[in-house]
């Protein structure tokens, strides 16, 4: 009964938050390109993305449009991002990750199924909790695709990718299916293969200051986000079942308030009143937390990922412009397929120096919105934790005002 | 007998104004090994005229304060007596103590443990017929008191046993009782349910205490992987305001651990205690129906004297007959006994379970207004950490 009334619904996303929310990243909107989700949809088991574009580029047949896409397709030019060789020097946007309501749909399912052991009040608020959670969660998967469309728009080269403008113009269904068996199973041992190189890789003492430095610290860096990442969601999710114990509190000093109408009984309807009003701008504090802090840590691990990528990508190249060098040492020391062996050193040259040119530009960038972005994250979280504890103090002053003035 | 009207007996309530203070503090362990046990020092002051002196102390331990409460229900709650119920006795608690552990665990027993004593003997000697009791006045006077042996019976489980079985023996009276007076009835299924509502309540209170304790833990931890990612960050005003943040984070840690701790202390204990007490309620509820019984029971003794009697004058057994009417008297002086019991110990009752409302709204409306004043605190050293840490955030460059 519940499942229908949030399934096949209409649009979640209210007036302010519409516009981009790239809030982990700080870019430059131009004119010449701009793309965001304008709406949303959530169904039984996908979520159906309004890609809207608006551009004055000859590329596209409209100044403005929109097309419905799911999470499958962005997945889909993601990958071609990554495979695609013109774009090894590259930063590739991280790929959001998929939407998953599994959690939320599993908890209103268990709600629905005991609702007859509890009071209607009871009911009426737990369902309205874990509707406002399941909004929560939908509008944060809104974020992260709109993010990874907005980075790629703000990239001088990967804005003019084909795919990407088959991706935001074409008003048909991609058919990208989802990766089989086989082609999982491919990308694990890729995977595999990479991380081995890369420790093989890593060793190889880079001659450029720049990048050795680079490749130190994003190996740190990474992480660190990474556990700086996980124990922030567990600090929340602890913050949240406070919260949460604080509203059972309220309910049950409620009934005990309604027993009678003595003092005592008025004096409980109003504590109770209070700890309802405290925990809701708790829920708050906890959400804005993983917000502000949480989604930041965890979209900069993706990135430093991705940063990581692109430093092997290169050491890649590097690898194999060395290897053409002793190649061609050797070819000339025996007279052999010397012209092959330097049209091969040529290109390994040209194609580690195209990359090493990029990459310094990509990290340099990449410093930048990380800096920029953590700021933002970090002032706006603070503004809010300010906030909060002042409406608390507030509410708890009032309230104190009320209880002492009648004892 | 006619029981005194309500504003009779609040009256005299109001006439009875209290000027004793008992503290528990300084616990300290005596003894090594399983026979250790904790010291307590339990300090009176009184300008009361009964007492030795205005201010004095002694040393107890906890067994000493069970012993109290042991005798003094014996004696006391027959007559309908609202007995503060003691602390329970924790077994684990008291083990890690003993075996000397000076976790935080251990350090929280003791002081809970401290707390729940203090409130105890506060409650006892605020109570205007038991400090009155003699038992009660030796307790804080007497420097060397004898041990008091046999507190299994009234450790925590063991009072909430005879309390229950009290219950069962009034449920299972054959004979039930006819109310004049609704009032009983009402006011037992008020605290039967009062005490339910409770218990619900208590379990939240402490399923919230371990959340703010597990909060505790991860924000510490939290913090910590938050400075090493300030470390790692090169930009250096980042790196800063990283840094900054871990420190905030540390102190939110120090927050939350004092909130948990006014969770626990204040509103959780004071749940605890009320348990009991209501629990000690019901029983001199208890007991009015047993002098109820008792009554009755004498009445239909009586009955069949008389019909004893009314057989033996037919018979010609003149010796019998006089024992008979011997026996009569002697049942007759008892009946009027216990109905005077009964309406006495009714009186009583009513005016106990009106005093303890009164405490009770009291207790309640002053520890809750504590613990919300400890939240206010809390908010406001929380709006400072983050004021401070605000102008770090925006100097990031």
């Amino acid at each position: 009964m519940m499942q229908e009334g949030l399934d096949d619904g209409p649009d979640f996303l209210s007036e302010e938050d519409r516009g981009p929310r790239a809030v982990n990243v700080d870019l430059q909107t131009d004119a010449t390109l701009q793309v965001d989700i304008s709406d949303a949809l959530s169904e039984r088991d996908k979520v159906k993305f309004t890609v809207h574009t608006k551009s004055t580029l000859p590329n596209f047949k409209q100044n403005e449009f929109s097309v419905v896409r799911q999470h499958e397709e962005f997945i889909w030019l993601h990958d071609s991002f990554v495979e695609n060789e013109d774009y090894a020097g590259y930063i590739i946007p991280p790929a959001p990750p998929r939407p998953d309501f599994d959690a939320s749909r599993e908890k209103l399912q268990k709600l629905g199924e005991g609702e007859g052991s509890m009071t209607k009040e009871e009911f009426t608020k737990m369902k309205q909790e874990l509707e406002a959670e399941y909004l929560a969660i939908f509008k944060k998967t809104v974020a992260m695709h709109e993010v990874f469309l907005c980075r790629v728009a703000a990239h001088p080269v990967l804005r003019k990718d084909l795919n990407f403008h088959v991706f935001l113009e074409y008003n048909q269904d991609l058919s990208v299916r989802g990766k089989n068996k086989k082609e999982k199973l491919e990308d694990f041992f890729k995977n595999v293969v990479k991380s081995a190189d890369g420790v093989l890789v890593a060793g190889v003492k880079d001659v450029d200051d720049f990048f050795e430095h680079e490749k130190t610290f994003l190996l740190e860096y990474h992480n660190r986000v990474k556990d700086a990442s996980a124990k922030s969601d567990k600090m929340i999710r602890s913050h949240k079942s406070a919260a949460d114990d604080i509203n059972r509190i309220a309910s049950s000093l409620y009934t005990l308030g309604t027993q009678d109408s003595t003092d005592l009984c008025k004096f409980f309807l109003k504590v109770s009143e209070l700890f309802e009003k405290t925990r809701k701008i708790e829920a708050r504090v906890a959400a804005d937390e993983d917000l502000k802090l949480a989604d930041l840590l965890k979209y900069y691990l993706r990135e430093s990922q991705a940063a990581k990528d692109l430093l092997y990508r290169r050491s890649r190249a590097l690898v194999d412009y060395e290897n053409a060098n002793k190649a061609l040492d050797k070819a000339r020391a025996k007279n052999r397929d010397v012209l092959q062996a330097e049209t091969s050193q040529q290109l390994c040259c040209h194609k580690f120096e195209k990359i090493s040119e990029s990459a310094k530009q990509e990290l340099i960038d990449f410093k930048t919105r990380r800096v920029a972005a953590f700021r933002k994250n970090l002032v706006e979280l603070a503004e809010l934790e300010l906030k909060h504890a002042k409406g608390n103090l507030q509410l708890l002053q009032s309230c104190l005002g009320v209880l002492k003035g009648n004892t | 007998m006619q029981p005194t009207s309500l504003e009779q007996l609040e009256e005299e309530e109001a006439k009875d104004s209290f000027d004793v203070d008992v503290a528990v503090t300084n616990p300290e362990k005596v003894g090594d090994g399983m026979n250790a046990y904790m010291a307590y020092k339990v300090s009176t002051r009184s300008s009361l005229p009964m007492f030795r002196s205005k201010t004095f102390s002694v040393r107890r331990r906890f067994s000493d304060f069970l012993g109290l409460y042991e005798k003094l229900s014996v004696k006391q709650s027959l007559h309908g007596c609202i007995v503060p119920p003691p602390p329970e006795k924790s077994v684990v608690g008291m083990t890690k103590v003993k075996v000397g552990m000076d976790d935080p665990s251990s350090v929280e027993f003791v002081e809970r443990r401290r707390a729940a004593l203090e409130r105890y003997i506060q409650r006892v000697v605020s109570h205007p017929s038991l400090l009155q009791d003699p038992d009660v006045r030796e307790f804080l006077e007497r420097d060397d008191l004898p041990r008091a042996v046999n507190t299994q019976a009234l450790s925590g489980a063991g009072f909430l046993k005879m309390i229950n079985k009290a219950s069962d023996a009034v449920n299972k009276m054959t004979i039930k009782m006819n109310e004049s007076d609704t009032w009983f009835e009402d006011k037992f299924q008020e605290v039967e349910n009062e005490e339910q509502q409770l218990r619900k309540l208590h379990a939240l209170v402490d399923s919230l205490v371990n959340h703010r304790k597990e909060l505790c833990g991860n924000t510490a931890v939290f913090a910590k992987s938050m400075a090493m990612l300030g470390n790692s960050e090169d930009n250096t005003a980042l790196s800063r305001a990283l840094s900054q943040l871990a420190e905030v984070e540390d102190k939110m840690e120090q927050l939350h651990q004092e909130q948990a701790a006014s969770d626990f202390f204040i509103f959780a204990e004071l749940l605890a205690d009320y348990i009991r007490l209501l629990g000690a309620v019901r029983g001199c509820f208890d007991q009015r129906m047993r002098a109820w019984q008792r009554w009755q029971e004498a009445q239909s003794t009586l009955q069949k004297k008389r019909e004893a009697e009314a057989k033996l004058l037919w018979a010609n057994k003149p010796e019998k007959l006089q024992q008979a009417k011997e026996e009569i008297t002697e049942w007759e002086a008892r009946v009027t006994q216990y109905e005077r019991d009964f309406d006495r110990i009714g009186m009583t009752v009513r005016k106990e379970v009106l005093r303890f409302e009164k405490e009770k709204a009291k207790d309640f409306k002053s520890q809750i207004i504590k613990y919300l004043e400890a939240m206010l605190q809390s908010q406001q050293r929380l709006i400072k950490f983050w004021e401070a840490f605000l102008p770090e955030a925006k100097a990031i460059a």
